[in-house]
């Protein structure tokens, strides 16, 4: 019988080699997966994790990629900490960007500085309230908030497309299920010309820094972790347990709803149903990559964005199933939460007694 | 080889070495225990004796040196090892599932265990010839503390072991259950049964012990007949310095600081207890003393005096001010501090360092946060001073909570409270677990407070602590307190008859105190 028994104390080099562990086994079995599906490995893994820093377009790409997977994960790790299961953020995500969105268009033609403001800030509460659904669902009756932020993004992919079929067509779109094109206005200024790097990505590299002054210097994230460790000394301590869930899905909600204005408003620049790709999941995997912490969260996104990226490359040149992406970035969590167990935890075989 | 009583040893230890990281915990421990001798293991907190038990009993294993059983090389990697060689162990904090049958409970600790009816019949017998009467089909979660210890002690009875470790058995007991389990070590003794004894009570060990080995930084310092021995002289070999000798309370009662006023809280199922019309008063200089047996509403009385539980705002006062209503924070801020009784995930966060988790508490009071903003110089220059006051001894203030011992991490938890300057303290068990030089420091620390001028609140189970530290005296029993009167006017004896009757089943009348 396999036995786990707990260390007094988890080594702290352990905890950063983690990741890296991590991604050198999913090379490795990503390769073993690539090469069962009858291409070469060592290509598929060269096009994924090297090529994208080769094309100056890919690397901007790199940044129009990251700015959603590190605003959302950011968010997502506040609560993670604290023991909020937000799962919804792909659900606050389009909600930010049709309610951001929703905002751009109905002051289409009409130029402005306070517009994109105005969008962003729409957005942010937005997301924000789609995710005071489950939280509030917690608070008065302890409903599950993993399930209700999970279904609620379903209900939202269906309302972004009854919506983009509906009130927010576009009138000369040949009935096309999508919105009218954003005008200037309402367009994210680009940060590198010639490439789709937007100034989204600045936003999220503030909202890095803010988590971190957050998390380490301040007593709200004193309180985050406290709660995510010992609820009952956070309870002794004098901290609400309501107001610390209505928090953390607020701010992740609001800032999965940033993303979904930016992703809106920058490369896609219209709504349409299939704005979301999936970022609000994968954002899952980078606060986890991340160690949940702000910094972390930074090189876990870049290291996800890639795979999104040299993905999509290795999808076109060598024809690879778009599954096989997804299905090796699940890898990555898998072995990142394995090798987690083996860290905080001695495993001793044991004879049944 | 001769043991203590010039008995045959049927253990022996010789060397016994065992480092962890940071810390030597035992260093060339060597004893031996007679056959039929109950011999006593002393030492302060952190002196190393968890450890030496936890190698008899095989939960972990010496980095050098050899244990002897029966003359036999004896090297358990595992408890059930250790169990089938003869070795049986009552441990201090019970490991029984409430929800459980006594039988069913018996069984899970097993190596192999009879079918149900014939472990029911063999639990009887065991029970009546030591005089520890348990009803095997009774629910766990129904029993009181010394019930719930003597299905340990039938536990490990019924695999006739040749060892039985106690580890501080009395801490939870009533003078009478205490009587009661002498009774029955003194029986098993007579039979050949050896025993190790850990306890702190002195006094105790001098009346059972036949032999006593003394460990102080993880080494062997002294060797001694305890029945020839002082309690005094048995402390300072312990702790190698003299006790202080207790400060004389010098009580003048000031003005009210807290007043409870018929304040009842509905228990939380399944085993929760309901508090039922508290009133009393606390006034400056007062310590009283609560005592019970545990279950009998110390959580909850705990609880609802930290905020944890809110009270109607009139029913808990501090001066002419209602708090009944105000939450653990806002109470700090009017000075009501608590230290509750479990040190580990309650009182403090067991991965947070000691600098975190002085900020636990002392955000507010100690100025530990500013604008929201955390302090960490102010925090650590706190913590600090908090650790070497009390003695803590820790690694350093970075180290998690969970890596101090439980001594060393009530001494950082009571002080913290002190060092914050309540004007009403609440504190649960003050010295549990913690080692005689500690304890001293503490009462000393909960004295001087009271003598500054707040009011003092503690619940224990150590009667003697009660008696010695605190002015006015009373029991609380099924979710009742009794009327506080002084506590030189009371004696151990009729406080621990309503203690002992004083089960959740069966509350006590509180009349009898005044009787």
């Amino acid at each position: 019988m396999l036995e786990l028994t707990r260390r007094r104390e988890a080594s702290k080099a352990m905890l950063w080699l983690t990741p890296v562990f991590a991604v050198i086994l999913t090379i490795v079995a990503g390769g073993l997966l690539f090469a069962l599906l009858g291409k070469d490995p060592v290509e598929a893994v060269r096009l994924i994790f090297v090529q994208p820093f080769l094309d100056p377009f890919s690397r901007t790409e790199l940044l129009v990629k990251g700015t959603p997977l590190v605003l959302i994960a950011i968010g997502l790790s506040l609560g993670f900490r604290a023991g909020v299961w937000n799962i919804g953020a792909e659900g606050q995500f389009i909600m930010g960007a049709l309610v951001g969105g929703a905002v751009a268009l109905a002051f289409y033609e009409i130029p402005g500085v306070w517009l994109l403001p105005l969008m962003c800030f729409a957005g942010m509460a937005g997301g924000a309230a789609w995710a005071m659904i489950p939280a509030i669902l917690r608070i008065r009756f302890n409903a599950n908030e993993i399930l209700v932020s999970l279904m609620l993004v379903y209900v939202a992919e269906l309302l972004l497309s009854a919506l983009v079929s509906g009130p927010l067509r576009d009138p000369d779109g040949f009935n096309f299920p999508e919105s009218r094109m954003f005008h200037d206005s309402a367009t994210l200024p680009i940060l590198i010309s010639g490439s789709r790097a937007h100034i989204g990505a600045a936003v999220a590299l503030g909202a890095v820094i803010a988590a971190y002054v957050l998390l380490e210097r301040h007593l709200f994230g004193f309180r985050i972790k406290l709660f995510g460790q010992a609820p009952r000394a956070a309870r002794f301590a004098g901290f609400s347990e309501a107001g610390l869930v209505a928090a953390c899905l607020g701010l992740g909600g609001a800032l999965a709803g940033l993303a979904g204005v930016f992703e809106a408003s920058g490369p896609v620049g219209q709504l349409v149903p299939a704005l979301p790709q999936g970022y609000g999941f994968t954002a899952i995997i980078v606060a986890f990559l991340g160690r949940l912490n702000p910094l972390g969260v930074l090189l876990a996104g870049a290291v996800m964005a890639l795979t999104y990226i040299g993905g999509e490359t290795a999808q076109i040149s060598m024809n690879l199933p778009a599954a096989a992406i997804n299905v090796f970035q699940g890898m990555l969590l898998f072995f990142l939460l394995g090798i987690d167990v083996l860290v905080n935890y001695r495993l001793r075989w044991r004879r049944a007694a | 080889m001769r043991g203590a009583e010039g008995k045959t040893a049927l253990f022996e230890a010789r060397g016994l070495r065992k480092a962890f990281p940071g810390v030597v915990a035992n260093d060339d421990v060597s004893f031996s225990v007679g056959r039929g001798e109950i011999h006593a293991l002393l030492g302060e907190n952190g002196a190393g004796k968890s450890t030496l038990v936890k190698m008899i009993y095989g939960v972990q294993r010496p980095d050098e040196g050899e244990m002897l059983l029966e003359g036999r090389p004896f090297a358990p990697r595992r408890p059930g090892e250790a169990r089938a060689a003869g070795i049986g162990m009552v441990f201090q904090h019970f490991s029984l599932f409430e929800a459980l049958t006594v039988a069913e409970n018996v069984s899970l600790g097993m190596n192999d265990a009879p079918p149900a009816r014939a472990l029911e019949r063999r639990i009887r017998e065991v029970s009546a010839a030591y005089g520890l009467p348990l009803e095997p089909g009774r629910h766990v979660g129904q029993l009181s503390v010394g019930e719930r210890q003597r299905i340990e002690i039938v536990r490990a009875l019924l695999q006739s072991p040749k060892l039985l470790i106690m580890d501080e058995p009395t801490s939870v007991l009533t003078p009478q259950e205490a009587e009661t389990m002498f009774g029955t070590l003194r029986k098993l003794a007579a039979e050949g049964v050896s025993i190790l004894y850990i306890s702190h009570k002195l006094e105790e060990i001098r009346a059972l012990c036949d032999g006593a080995t003394i460990l102080r930084g993880g080494k062997v310092t002294g060797r001694c007949d305890p029945r020839a021995e002082t309690a005094r002289g048995l402390a300072e070999m312990m702790i190698g310095r003299a006790l202080a000798a207790p400060a004389v309370a010098d009580w003048k009662p000031g003005a009210p600081k807290l007043s409870v006023e018929k304040l009842s809280v509905p228990g939380a199922p399944p085993f929760g207890v309901a508090l039922k019309d508290l009133s009393f008063t606390l006034r400056a200089g007062d310590i009283l003393g609560v005592a019970g047996v545990a279950g009998n509403g110390q959580d909850e009385l705990v609880a609802v005096m930290s905020g944890e539980t809110r009270a109607p705002s009139g029913a808990i006062r501090i001066g002419a001010q209602p708090i009944g209503h105000l939450g653990p924070d806002q109470r700090r801020a009017r000075g009501l501090l608590v230290a509750p009784e479990e040190r580990l995930g309650h009182a403090a966060a067991p991965d947070m360092s000691l600098v975190e988790n002085a900020i636990l508490t002392g955000r507010r009071r100690a100025g530990l946060a500013k604008q929201g903003f955390l302090r960490f110089g102010a925090a650590r220059r706190f913590a600090e001073g908090v650790v070497s006051r009390y003695g803590v001894k820790t690694a350093g203030l970075d180290h998690a909570a969970r890596s101090l011992s439980g001594g060393n991490l009530q001494k950082y938890v009571v002080g913290r409270e002190i060092e914050q300057k309540p004007e009403v303290f609440v504190v649960a068990q003050p010295t549990w677990g913690v080692d005689a030089g500690a304890a001293e420091v503490i009462r000393g620390a909960i004295r001087d407070l009271a003598k500054n001028g707040a009011a003092v609140m503690v619940i224990s189970q150590d009667l003697d602590e009660l008696m010695e530290l605190s002015t006015l005296l009373s029991v609380i029993a099924g979710g009742r307190l009794s009327f506080p009167i002084p506590t030189r006017e009371v004696t151990v004896e009729q406080i621990g008859l309503l203690m002992g009757g004083g089960s959740a089943a069966e509350p006590v009348e509180i009349g009898l105190l005044h009787a």
